[in-house]
């Protein structure tokens, strides 16, 4: 903790704020990759490596160029007159405090049943793996599936539209 | 004697922290590596241009350079002061600040790479638990500076350029990363250093590198291509394909900043060589046992040399793909190989010691290879060509 933390938090919190403020949606999309990015940092800050690499490589590396593509190949990046804000901004907060104040609590309750250790334990990417692949591996084939499925699914949606516009 | 010319980086580099105070040693020590980092593979680029254009000269059947220096090799600093005195242009349109953050983003992370690659015995920077998580996680992040490059110009040329770019680099990282992935399967490490290690014995003076086997050799070959096309060189240079794209996400960049672009993707080619050398081709050892008396970074720098050379070769050599191509070989031939190969190196690791396991080690990938050609290929009528719009 102290003054780094400090500094990589205001970092994440300025680039989440950011992303839900600007008003051009490609920045509001960068500004999520600093989000994303500080929130990496925390990671690697907490001795967390595998952690840490895994959000750069999956959220900054994949993730933030879905939602750029997807910004650019539907609606453009040329912003509307009206604002891009929605008008039902209000329930939208109203939802996130509400969100977040379950996960907090959520988290606040959990902290006493944790063990109490005094030293920071050492976990390399290697226990993580045994871990996976040992008590771990049914929630993890499941992912799996889960995700192949999405990914056959994702295809035939593409592939279904292509065989519409030839007719 | 060999072995303090073998470690002469480190021993330089501990005498000279030796006069400074203890708290200092840490930090100062970082500072000098990777200030060594930074200033040698710049120079090397300078080298490799000279090189490139030559040899890309060659192959073509002219000169290459000639005006600067003896042969032409003063090139790179006619070059350096021209980029450095030019007139840097932002068109008015442009997206200031993504365009001016873009090519920083694309070195500063193509530079963070080398920071867990051991370019000699005991010369490495941080050797990280997941070294090679961290080498991939930079990577990914420069398809996000491409894809600022383009889109800020506000031109459509370089916005065709970043979104050819970024289809292909994810296409291809998939396959990157996949065909790496048997290499940790069989040294059981994510650092750098420990795959090293895990090639560093002999048997009859032959090295037991992971390319010579048949997983390691196909994953080699997978990772070759990937790794060619994740650095956008030819023949999959279709993002700044000049006849068709003027010169793709960079085209609105002048002056230094073009130079950055430049200097960006010429050191990524050496950082995914060196990735390659050290994963498949035992990084810093030696070739034969006997050799081993030459220092470990000469082989390390001779491997880089080598595969650059190869990368110039492609290039001086090879058509360019199309579009479509590029995509249906990434996903309908490289993506399918790399997941058998997954299987075939979990296959030859329970399968024990014997030539048993080569026979169907190879012989798996061989059939797979016919089968995949044969299917795509199976496909395509090559017939007359006809010209939609150029009768």
């Amino acid at each position: 903790m102290g003054f780094v933390f400090y500094l990589i938090s205001a970092f994440a919190v300025g680039g989440a704020l950011a992303a839900v403020l600007l008003k051009n949606l490609v920045h509001a999309a960068l500004a999520l990759t600093v989000a994303f990015l500080g929130l990496a940092v925390l990671f690697l800050r907490l001795d967390a490596q595998f952690a840490g690499f895994a959000q750069i490589l999956v959220y900054v590396g994949a993730v933030a160029i879905l939602v750029v593509f997807a910004i650019l190949l539907t609606k453009g990046s040329e912003v509307p007159k009206e604002g891009v804000f929605s008008k039902t901004w209000l329930a939208g907060l109203a939802i996130a405090a509400a969100v977040f104040a379950v996960l907090a609590w959520a988290i606040v309750q959990a902290a006493p049943s944790l063990p109490n250790q005094s030293e920071v334990p050492a976990v390399t990417v290697n226990d993580i793996g045994n871990a996976l692949m040992s008590r771990y591996v049914l929630p993890l084939e499941i992912i799996a599936v889960l995700l192949t499925a999405a990914l056959l699914g994702a295809v035939i949606v593409a592939m279904h539209e292509k065989e519409r516009a030839k007719q | 004697m060999i072995g303090r010319l073998d470690q002469i980086f480190v021993l330089l580099k501990h005498w000279l922290l030796g006069y400074l105070p203890e708290s200092w040693q840490t930090p100062v020590g970082v500072i000098i590596s990777v200030a060594c980092i930074v200033g040698l593979y710049p120079a090397l680029f300078a080298v490799t241009t000279v090189l490139e254009r030559k040899g890309v000269g060659r192959i073509q059947n002219r000169l290459g350079p000639n005006r600067v220096g003896p042969y032409g090799i003063l090139q790179p600093m006619a070059d350096g002061i021209k980029s450095l005195t030019k007139e840097d242009i932002v068109p008015t349109s442009a997206d200031a600040v993504v365009h001016f953050l873009a090519p920083i983003i694309l070195v500063v992370t193509v530079f963070m790479g080398f920071a867990v690659l051991p370019m000699g015995r005991n010369m490495v920077l941080v050797d990280m638990d997941a070294g090679l998580l961290f080498y991939f996680a930079m990577g990914a992040s420069t398809e996000l500076s491409v894809f600022m490059a383009g889109w800020s110009s506000r031109n459509k040329y370089s916005l065709l350029g970043a979104m050819r770019a970024v289809a292909q680099m994810i296409s291809y990282e998939v396959a990157l990363l996949l065909s790496s992935v048997v290499v940790v399967m069989m040294s059981g490490s994510l650092s750098l250093v420990k795959i090293v290690e895990a090639q560093n014995h002999y048997s009859y003076g032959l090295p037991h590198w992971f390319i010579f086997t048949p997983w390691g050799c196909a994953a080699f070959i997978m990772y070759a291509i990937a790794g060619t096309a994740e650095t956008n060189r030819s023949p999959f240079d279709l993002p700044e394909g000049e006849s068709e794209l003027v010169a793709g996400y960079h085209t609105e960049y002048s002056g230094f900043k073009f130079a950055l672009f430049f200097l960006g993707e010429y050191v990524a080619m050496f950082s995914i060589s060196a990735l390659g050398s050290t994963l498949f081709l035992g990084g810093w050892m030696a070739p034969v046992s006997w050799l081993q008396v030459v220092p470990s970074w000469i082989w390390f720098f001779g491997k880089l040399f080598v595969s650059m050379c190869v990368f110039i070769w492609l290039r001086g050599t090879l058509p360019r793909l199309r579009q479509d191509q590029l995509m249906n070989f990434a996903w309908k031939f490289v993506l399918p190989m790399c997941l058998l190969n997954l299987f075939v190196a979990g296959l030859w690791r329970f399968m024990g010691e014997g030539w048993l396991r080569w026979v169907v080690c190879s012989a798996i990938l061989i059939l797979a290879y016919v089968s995949i050609g044969r299917e795509g290929m199976r496909r395509k009528k090559f017939g007359p060509r006809n010209y939609r719009y150029a009768e």
